[in-house]
Parts: structure tokens; C-alpha cells; sequence
């Protein structure tokens, strides 16, 4: 119990920023206004003071809506993008500050899956090739007969059929494509895997054995996942804690079961009641009302007022802060905070 | 009329050593202003379904026999000239990967106005007012900034709402939609679905919605058609193919679901995968993953018979109905 505490968690974000500016050129940044020319820079806002931890063996879930910064968290732990403020610690150490030369030892133990399965693959190279590669760049030492073990071993697991192999990836479809990144992620035997909505473009029986090995791979070898996705019955059965997002911000951060049985944010309850249900065709949804805000011009206040039922001018001009509930969980709602009346 | 009326639609593959079929015998209408739903697994060729019926199959595949008559004209057989009048006005497309649609090098309200300048005699003007409109129906914050925006500016949930935006620009017949919301968050889904729902309903456009979301399909869907290794194995009303799936494939498709599990077990998937093209079985296609099948199944194909309101291709239908299936008598 005591070396749990001692350990460090395997991933720590705190006060995570990322800021993209719009405007690329001087000119662009010139403005006119009031009879005079001003200097203006756009920015936006992806991400927003983001903290939050995954201790190793966990499965830490990223949800929220299109456009609310999920996949910049992932692209920034993953090092494929610099924070504008903020640090990421893994496994105790700082590494948002290394180089690229730097981050090179912790390439193999961590492991990104991306959204776009179109994207991850080299159109270049045999599906055999393309699973072949990390393996030998990482593990120089192996045989080619280990390699080939290795390759295969990974294929059979992930429902990558062998006759595959000397194919390109234009012949396959999406969801088959999908399944090969992810066994490219797992040649390489990883400790950590970014997956960025890895199983949206797969289909129920795919999805269901990517995670069931998912789900082995963690119990068998302990990994641990930062998760991005937007279905949430994957989170339920998958996750062990959820961080939601909304405009860059995490409004609520709580263990799944927790979040799933007593949902507190407003834009959580938005969310859950969302999901398409199996067997009834009401759903009763409740809509989201109100322009959703952009990431360009930040609103004032809390993030999320302007499409909030129980908004009042408090929300509209103070930002709440992420407060402890009594059942664990993180939330940062002014109506939650103060107990307004909610039905 | 039917809006859609396909018959017998075959597509093959020409490959470098051999011809293999994608494709076979797909039939079925489609009423104007109804909605229908393709399911199946990864390679069941339900996308190749779409672009079939959009007459946008290209090299090495093709359309081998069958037709598809929409309002009545047959499209198989249009050439490329014929088919502009119809493909992106009255029968739209959205795709699975937006960047399919989306050209990287023009701004998304170069696009607009160009698709609608194709079709339409409008100004510019007129043209990008339409398209800010368009965008508001999806839910695009900041439309008028959206136009002067490049596609890798925006989210890919941004980028597939803009593609629905295109779709509905013409104010199509038929609209095939191919995984239109799997990029996208569940209140954005609810919503767009909501929207393609009204707009469908309200101006009796057609709608055939290709997913593996059986949410999706359970609420956006009158009519389902679960597809494996390029046939219909089971057809007829949604509500009916939820409640009491009647092929052992819908079922294992319905049971592999996470809600059908307790959170953090094994999801109860179907055995093995799909077959690929040159490697699909003799006898029932789905044989070699089914827990029914007998030695008929293995060596003889079962045609599509009429079985209470839904159509079925299974040898073991009626046995599998008095029978308790195995997964149920262990749970
Ligand atoms: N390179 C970039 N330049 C400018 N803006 C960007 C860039 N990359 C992302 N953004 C913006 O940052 C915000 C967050 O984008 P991000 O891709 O992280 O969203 P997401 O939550 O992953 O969405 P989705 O669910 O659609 O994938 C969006 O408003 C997006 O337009
Ligand atoms: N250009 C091609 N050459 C050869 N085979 C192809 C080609 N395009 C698709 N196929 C094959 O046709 C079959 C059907 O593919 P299709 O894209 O229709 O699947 P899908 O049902 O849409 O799957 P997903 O859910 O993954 O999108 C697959 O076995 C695929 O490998
Ligand atoms: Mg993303
Ligand atoms: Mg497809």
C-alpha cells in the first residue's frame, strides 16, 4: 500500500494549455478598426487548463463533443504537439519539454492509435511491411524468425487475416484498416496506448474482439490507456475513469461507475441521454439549446452556459472551478457547487 | 414507382490474378421518403452497395449484371455524362472519410459555391448565403469564418458536419449515407441524426443510412438489411430485426454489443471474421462462425425465404426458433 502511494501516477497532465493560432501570416493579424490599424491575433482555444492523472493499469476515457480538444490532449501526451502552457509527466519524469531525440527511448512504451485509420498507414508499403518495420526498429536484437512470431501472433489476435499480408492498405476497408494499425501498435509490445477513438470506424463484432483484447492486454500485461472516444457504452464497459470535456475544459471527472449512476454536470446528463438506445425508439434526449461557442472566442464565465438549462448571470460571468463531490468525483458546475434546484 | 428499385445487383472485382465477387444478387425498393438501414460487419460491402447505387464504383470494380432504377431510369448503365445530372442532385453521398469529399487546397466556401454554381445559375453572393445556412442546419459554429476556413483547420467532427452541409446543399431525392456520424460525439450524432430525420420526413427525401451502429439504425431506420460476405442474409422492418433477429449472424451482431455485457467482461463476439473476397465459404457463407450449423449448411447456400414479416437466409431458421439459442440457456 505504502509504494502505491510512493509511486508516482504513470501519467500526470497539470494546467495543460494548447493554443493554435489562426492567423499564419503578418498581414492577416492587421485589423482596421476604430479609424486606426491594430495588431489582432486569433488564437484558439483547444485546450484549457487541463489536469488529470492515470495510474498505471488504468483505462482513463476522454469524452465530449466534436471540436472540444480530445484528440489535441492525445496528439499533445504523445508528443506530436508542444503545449502552450502546462507540463506532462510520465512515469515521474517531465517529457512535454524534451527533445525529439529525447523522447526516443519512451517511443516503444508508449503507443498512439489514430481516429483516421486512412491516415496511419504508409500506402507505400505491404500490410507485412507495415507490421514488420516497428518491430525490427525497436527490437534490433530479434531474429527474423522471432520478428515473423511476433508479427503473426499479434495478426491472429487482432482478427488480421494472414492472406492480408502481401496486400496494400487501398485494398482493405476502413474497419479492416483500422484492425491493422492496431496490431501495429501492438507489435511493439507497448507499457501505454494512446488510442484516439481507435474503434469508431469498426463494426460491433470487430469492436467487441478489439476490446476484448484490449481488455486482455491490460489484465495480462497491465497496460494502460489514455482512451478517446465518443461512444459512450465502450466507456461504460471499458473505462475505468472518464474525464469530459467541453470547449478544451474538463467539466466533470469521476470513475466510471460513478458517472454513469450519478451523472452531476449538466453537459454529462446531455451526454448520457444522448446515446442511442437498442429497443426504444423514443429516446428521450434532452436537446442541447443555444449556439455552441467556439474555441476561437472563449466565453466568459463557465464555458458551457450558453447552452445551459440551469444557467444563471453567475455562470455567465464566473468561470466555476473543478470542486471535490462527497462520492469522489471532480466537477465544475456552479449549480452543482451551490445545489441549485435541478430537477 | 418506387424512388429505388435495385434487382439482382452483382459486383465483381477484376484482380491481378482472378475475378471475385463483392456483390451478389443484392434486391431490394426503396419508397420515396423512406429510410433504410445496411449493416453487417468490416468487408460485408456495404460501402460498395453505396457507391454502386451511386454509379461511382471504380477500377477494378464493376458492375457485372443486375439493375438499379431510380425513378425509373436504370443507372447501371449511364456513362459519366448522364450520371452528373443526377449523382450530387438528386441523390447525394456522404462518405465514410470526409477527406474523400473535401479538397485540402480550396477553403470550404470555395467548395460550397462551386458544387451549387455547378448546378444552380446563382451568384456568388446568393451561393454563399445558401451555404451559411446549410452550415447552421448542421450545427456549424460561426459559419460565415467557416468559409474562409481550409478542411485541416476543423475537427474531423467539424469536417463530416460540413460534408452532411454539401450533401444538403441540392436538396437531393436520396441520400446514402455511409458512417455519416461514427467520426462524431453522441450529442452531435443526436443531433444530426434529428436533423437528417426531419429533413427526410418533411421533404419525403430517401434515406439509406449504412452503419454499424445499431442504436443508429433502431432510431433513424423503417426498414434494416443486415449484410454479410456480400449478400443480404436478412431483411425487412427495423423494429422486427432488433426485437427478434431471426439470422444466428444478426444475432451474434446484436449480442456482441457492449450493453449486452456486464461492464469490464468479455463481450460476447462472434467467432472468427469475416471471410475475405477469395476466400468466402461453400454452402452458407456464415457456416463456419455459426453455432447452429449442420452439415447442409456447409455444402449447400440457403436463398432468402419469407419468415413471419422478414426475409431469412438460413437452412436452420425454424429449429433456431423452438430451440433455446446456446448462449441464452448458459446466461
Ligand atoms: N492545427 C490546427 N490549427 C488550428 N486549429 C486547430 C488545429 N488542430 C485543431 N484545431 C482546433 O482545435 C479544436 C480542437 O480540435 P480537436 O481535433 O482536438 O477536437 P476533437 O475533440 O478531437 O474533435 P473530434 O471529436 O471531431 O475529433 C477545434 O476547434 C479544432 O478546429
Ligand atoms: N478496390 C478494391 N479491390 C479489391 N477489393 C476491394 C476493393 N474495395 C473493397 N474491396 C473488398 O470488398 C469487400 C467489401 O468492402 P466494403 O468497403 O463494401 O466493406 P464495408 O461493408 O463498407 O466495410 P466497413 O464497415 O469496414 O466500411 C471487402 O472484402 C473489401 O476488402
Ligand atoms: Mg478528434
Ligand atoms: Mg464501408
Amino acid at each position: 500500500m505504502s509504494e502505491a502511494k510512493t509511486n508516482p501516477p504513470l501519467l500526470e497532465l497539470r494546467g495543460l494549455e494548447k493554443r493554435f493560432e489562426l492567423d499564419k501570416g503578418f498581414l492577416e493579424t492587421l485589423r482596421f478598426k476604430g479609424g486606426r490599424i491594430t495588431r489582432e491575433r486569433r488564437q484558439v482555444h483547444a485546450v484549457n487548463s487541463v489536469s488529470m492523472t492515470a495510474e498505471k493499469g488504468e483505462v482513463l476515457c476522454v469524452v465530449g463533443e466534436s471540436g472540444c480538444g480530445k484528440s489535441t490532449v492525445a496528439r499533445l501526451v504523445a508528443g506530436l504537439l508542444t503545449p502552450s502552457a502546462g507540463e506532462i509527466h510520465y512515469d515521474g519524469e517531465r517529457i512535454d519539454n524534451r527533445t525529439r531525440k529525447a523522447m526516443m527511448p519512451l517511443r516503444s512504451k508508449m503507443q498512439m492509435i489514430f481516429q483516421n485509420p486512412y491516415a496511419s498507414l504508409n500506402p507505400r508499403m505491404t500490410i507485412w511491411q507495415s507490421l514488420v518495420e516497428p518491430v525490427r526498429h525497436h527490437n534490433p536484437q530479434m531474429s527474423k524468425g522471432e520478428v515473423r512470431d511476433r508479427v503473426s501472433d499479434v495478426m491472429r489476435s487482432v482478427g488480421v487475416d494472414p492472406s492480408w499480408s502481401k496486400r496494400y492498405p487501398h485494398e482493405f476497408s476502413g474497419g479492416q484498416r483500422q484492425r491493422i494499425a492496431i496490431a501495429r501498435a501492438l507489435t511493439v509490445d507497448p507499457e501505454f496506448i494512446i488510442a484516439d477513438e481507435p474503434i469508431s470506424a469498426l463494426d460491433v463484432s470487430i469492436q467487441a474482439q478489439v476490446l476484448n483484447l484490449m481488455l486482455e492486454a491490460r489484465e495480462e500485461r497491465g497496460l494502460t490507456y489514455l482512451f478517446i472516444t465518443h461512444d459512450l457504452s465502450v466507456v461504460q464497459h471499458f473505462g475505468t475513469r472518464v474525464a469530459v470535456l467541453y470547449l478544451g475544459a474538463i467539466c466533470e471527472l469521476a470513475d466510471t461507475q460513478t458517472l454513469f449512476s450519478n451523472p452531476k454536470h449538466p453537459y454529462t446528463r446531455a451526454l448520457l441521454s444522448a446515446v442511442p438506445q437498442l429497443k426504444d425508439d423514443r429516446p428521450n434526449h434532452i436537446r442541447l439549446k443555444g449556439e455552441i461557442p467556439t474555441p476561437i472566442n472563449l466565453p466568459k464565465g463557465c464555458p458551457f452556459h450558453s447552452r445551459c438549462a440551469y444557467a444563471r448571470d453567475q455562470c455567465r460571468m464566473e468561470q466555476p472551478k473543478a470542486v471535490h463531490q462527497p462520492d469522489g468525483s471532480l466537477v465544475a458546475c456552479h449549480a452543482v457547487e451551490e445545489d441549485w434546484p435541478r430537477d | 414507382m418506387s424512388l429505388l428499385s435495385v434487382s439482382d445487383l452483382t459486383v465483381k472485382f477484376a484482380m491481378r490474378d482472378q475475378t471475385v465477387t463483392a456483390l451478389h444478387d443484392i434486391s431490394f425498393d426503396l419508397a420515396k421518403g423512406e429510410r433504410l438501414g445496411i449493416v453487417g460487419e468490416s468487408g460485408a460491402g456495404k460501402s460498395i452497395t453505396g457507391f454502386s447505387l451511386m454509379n461511382l464504383l471504380s477500377k477494378p470494380g464493376y458492375i457485372d449484371s443486375g439493375k438499379i432504377l431510380f425513378e425509373g431510369q436504370d443507372i447501371a448503365g449511364m456513362n459519366d455524362a448522364q450520371m452528373r445530372g443526377i449523382r450530387g442532385n438528386k441523390m447525394a453521398m456522404i462518405f465514410q472519410d470526409p477527406m474523400v469529399t473535401l479538397n485540402p487546397v480550396l477553403t470550404i466556401g470555395q467548395q460550397m459555391v462551386e458544387t451549387l454554381q455547378a448546378h444552380r445559375k446563382l451568384s456568388r453572393d446568393e451561393a454563399e448565403q445558401i451555404a451559411i445556412v446549410k452550415l447552421r442546419e448542421v450545427y456549424i459554429p460561426s459559419p460565415e469564418e467557416r468559409l474562409n476556413q481550409y478542411p485541416h483547420e476543423l475537427s474531423g467532427g467539424m469536417r463530416q458536419r460540413i460534408i452532411i452541409a454539401m450533401a444538403l446543399l441540392l436538396n437531393p431525392q436520396l441520400i446514402i449515407a455511409d458512417e455519416p456520424t461514427t467520426a462524431l460525439d453522441v450529442t452531435i450524432q443526436a443531433d444530426i441524426m434529428e436533423l437528417l430525420l426531419e429533413l427526410c420526413q418533411s421533404n419525403k427525401v430517401g434515406l439509406i443510412l449504412i452503419t454499424h451502429d445499431l442504436g443508429v439504425v433502431s432510431q433513424m431506420t423503417e426498414r434494416t438489411l443486415v449484410m454479410y460476405a456480400g449478400r443480404i442474409v436478412e431483411a425487412g422492418r427495423t423494429r422486427e430485426i432488433i426485437n427478434d433477429p431471426q439470422h444466428p449472424y444478426t444475432q451474434g451482431l446484436i449480442n456482441a454489443l457492449p450493453q449486452q455485457t456486464l461492464p469490464g467482461h468479455r463481450l460476447k463476439q462472434i467467432p472468427g471474421n469475416m471471410p475475405s473476397l477469395t476466400s468466402i465459404p461453400v454452402g452458407c457463407p456464415f457456416s463456419p462462425r455459426c453455432s447452429y450449423a449442420v452439415d447442409h449448411c456447409r455444402t449447400t447456400r440457403p436463398e432468402p425465404i419469407s419468415y413471419g414479416t422478414v426475409r431469412v437466409a438460413c437452412h436452420e431458421v425454424n429449429r433456431l426458433h423452438n430451440d433455446t439459442p446456446d448462449q441464452e440457456k448458459q446466461a
